[in-house]
């Protein structure tokens, strides 16, 4: 974006960077503020703003159309059904179930090794194997560089993968989206009689408490 | 501070926002005793792990065809989502289930089945 | 502009493209506040007429120009407010929350070709996603209130607005399916030419489809006679109970903003969106506006623009009349419309249209003759015409093809 003529003041700035920095540094710290929060409202609130930083990480890789998804569903849909959770089951008005001091212990354990596996993994992926850095001229970190962060339309493209047509760079997933439509189609009725079971019952015993007076 | 700047962003970066994102959804479920905070913890694992296949997938951060996922990763990453919020849906009826019998959100406390 | 200024004078780049956003942000931002100062004193003067007052008539002039402007003032200087029991900083964050939402999703809403803050390619989509977000304001506001006022009404706009998202959803496809492209851009240069274009007469399914789109938009935005979040006769003013001053207009900033932005999508959708039902411009220019280049596309974009705004004032317009003359529902009553009433119906316009599509019957652009850019072609789309029997599924080598057109063509649109 910016490396064209800039670079007069200081190193090359580059916008694409920029963007992904603030956008990754705000979900990581609003990731890290749902652990730490002991407010199980202020932890839903957080979880919104680091699943909306999320998507923009995803627009910043290309991918409009899942970072659009994940805005509709996952945080316009998911989420407030889980707010909705939230406000049905809060006794007072500010819960907040505190963890004891060995659990904090023991989880800071696990997510630490967990930590300690992953990002030298992250650095070894995403390395590029230096054999194999040239294309058509350009090694591969000047090709990352000349990408400018413009939505390439996918939309089209994943659409008909899901209808089973594969494309260059997409398989069919015609089968697993039927199977995940019917799934959902399952999950939507099983729901809805899960939570509605409770209320069958009270309902029956207070008929037959009228029936009795 | 801008030699980070003006480097191009590539696989890395995005795996390890990934990475930080899966470890506080796992930190997070080992530590909440409130039911909906081990289901936001599940959340953020299943982001983590989205957010790996989208980078993976995309074209801006792997310009060599050789490595690159295409956009299977974003269609799973689009099951991924379906299906996130597919199990908040079950997650959440089983929750006020568990809150109208025992009229609390407190993990802890459901252990009937304990010998 | 920004390679302009870069290239001729030599100015920094990452400060060009830092100019520029904020140059854009700051315009929209105009949109909204400038507009819902407007659309206040206009519901006020709406409301006075339909019950048979005059509204607002002293301040600035004989038709109260300035009321808004002095009643902002008066809001200004307002105390803030917090109950002692609230979660200050949900609090005071939430009205935040609301306008960020309504205010984001006007980043890729274009005002006429090629005027748009962010030309994304799904834009339909993103504007609906981030609309959808406005809720959370209403409902951490309601929350952190620690009234019970406001949590009811939050609880109400909690379930409404969940409902409401697959109708509405259902609807907006209906247009997309016709289009072929999520693009708003797109989408509102096919219903170019004569007003026999715009989708909203392109076959009896659509036409109802708009009312069915109007009637779940106006239910999103909570405005009457779906305004339960904030039924005064029954929860005192709902989630904004508590608020005052600064943080309660910026609530309602949102709401006016959500109200022009729905009806302006519904114009753009339907409407011809800066169409207007005669082509003017492309009378006077010879060319659409989107292959017009330098002073003339100015010119037919700025005709466009006026007519845009002309059709979603219209629409805002009439979600006051709206308010003022039915009624309020009931909670379930809002709940059975949705469910019972606007999901079935739409649904069955989605079936409707398909069908329509696939048989080939005639379109409301076949009726006139001038058939500029009709919705027959279908730039960026996959088909060109309907499936027809013996038809071999399209392939791998025709979708790479039809993407790339479609890149060109937005280039052009763009230049």
């Amino acid at each position: 974006m910016g490396n064209r003529n800039g670079g007069r003041w200081m190193g090359e700035i580059n916008g694409h960077t920029v963007l992904f920095l603030f956008f990754g540094i705000l979900t990581c710290l609003f990731s890290l503020a749902v652990v730490f929060s002991a407010n199980v409202v202020r932890m839903a609130f957080y979880l919104i703003l680091a699943l909306a930083a999320t998507s923009g990480l995803h627009f910043l890789a290309g991918a409009d159309f899942v970072g659009t998804m994940q805005l509709v569903l996952y945080v316009g849909g998911t989420l407030v059904l889980l707010v909705f959770g939230v406000m049905l089951t809060a006794q007072n008005p500010f819960i907040s179930l505190r963890t004891a001091g060995g659990d904090w212990i023991v989880a800071a354990l696990v997510g630490g090794i967990l930590l300690v596996i992953l990002v030298p993994v992250a650095f070894q992926i995403g390395l590029p194997p230096q054999d194999a850095g040239d294309i058509e001229g350009l090694t591969q970190r000047e090709a990352v560089a000349s990408s400018e962060p413009v939505s390439v339309p996918t939309a089209t493209r994943i659409g008909l993968g899901l209808l089973g047509v594969p494309g260059d760079d997409v398989s069919g997933y015609l089968l697993p989206f039927e199977i995940i439509s019917i799934h959902l189609l399952v999950v939507l009725v099983g729901a809805a009689y899960l939570a509605r079971a409770k209320r069958k019952v009270v309902v029956r015993q207070e008929s037959q408490n009228i029936a009795g007076s | 501070m801008f030699d980070l700047l003006s480097q191009p962003v590539g696989l890395t970066h995005y795996l390890i926002v990934g990475a930080v994102m899966f470890v506080a959804g796992a930190v997070c479920m080992a530590t909440k005793r409130n039911a909906l905070g081990v289901l936001m913890g599940i959340e953020l694992v299943l982001n983590g792990a989205n957010l790996n296949f989208v980078a993976f997938g995309s074209n801006f951060l792997e310009r060599n065809p050789a490595y690159q996922l295409g956009l299977d990763g974003q269609i799973i990453s689009l099951f991924v989502i379906v299906l996130a919020a597919a199990e908040a849906a079950v997650a959440l009826a089983i929750v006020l289930n568990f809150y109208n019998n025992h009229s609390t959100v407190d993990v802890d406390r459901a252990d009937e089945l304990k010998g | 502009m920004s390679q302009y200024l870069i290239s001729h004078w030599g100015w920094y780049p990452p400060l060009v493209y830092t100019l520029m956003a904020m140059l854009a942000a700051s315009l929209v931002l105009l949109v909204i506040a400038g507009g819902s100062v407007v659309f206040i004193w206009m519901e006020r003067k709406v409301a006075g007429r339909i019950q048979d007052r005059l509204g607002p008539t002293r301040v600035g002039g004989k038709f109260g120009w300035l009321q808004t402007i002095a009643d902002g003032i008066k809001l200004l200087s307002k105390e803030d407010l917090r109950p002692e029991g609230a979660d200050a900083m949900l609090f005071r964050i939430a009205p935040y929350v609301a306008f960020c939402a309504s205010y984001g999703s006007f980043i890729a809403l274009p005002f006429a070709t090629g005027w748009v803050g962010l030309d994304i390619n799904v834009a339909v989509f993103f504007v609906v996603a981030v609309l959808g977000l406005e809720v959370f304001g209403v409902i951490l506001a309601g929350y952190a209130s620690a009234s019970k006022w406001s949590l009811f009404g939050a609880m109400r706009e909690a379930a409404q607005v969940i409902s409401y998202e697959v109708p509405l959803g259902l609807c907006i496809v209906i247009p997309v399916m016709i289009a072929g492209t999520m693009d708003l851009t797109k989408i509102g240069n096919l219903q170019s030419g004569w007003f026999t274009n715009w989708y909203l007469f392109h076959d009896p399914f659509t036409f109802i489809t708009f009312f069915v789109y109007y009637t779940c938009a106006l239910a999103s935005v909570n405005r009457a006679p779906f305004d339960l979040a904030e039924a005064e006769s029954e929860l005192v003013a709902g989630f904004h109970t508590e608020y005052s001053g600064l943080r309660w207009s910026f609530f309602f900033m949102a709401e006016y903003g959500s109200m022009f932005l729905v009806s302006a999508l519904g114009s753009i959708l339907f409407l011809g969106g800066w169409n207007g039902p005669v082509p003017v411009a492309a009378w006077i220019f010879g060319e659409h506006a989107s292959q017009l280049s330098g002073f003339a596309f100015v010119l037919a974009n700025v005709l466009g623009l006026m007519a845009f705004i002309l059709k979603a004032v219209l629409g805002v317009t009439v979600m006051m009349w709206i308010r003022w003359t039915l009624p309020r529902l009931r909670i379930d009553q809002v709940i059975t419309t949705c469910w019972k009433y606007c999901t079935p119906i739409a649904a069955v316009m989605f079936v409707g249209v398909i069908s329509w599509q696939l048989m080939g019957l005639p379109n409301g652009g076949d009726v006139l003759p001038h058939h500029e850019q009709g919705s027959r072609r279908l730039p960026g789309s996959l088909r060109e015409r309907p499936f027809e029997t013996g038809d071999a599924l399209p392939s791998a080598n025709s979708v790479g093809f039809e993407s790339e057109h479609g890149e060109q063509e937005r280039g052009q649109v763009d230049g």
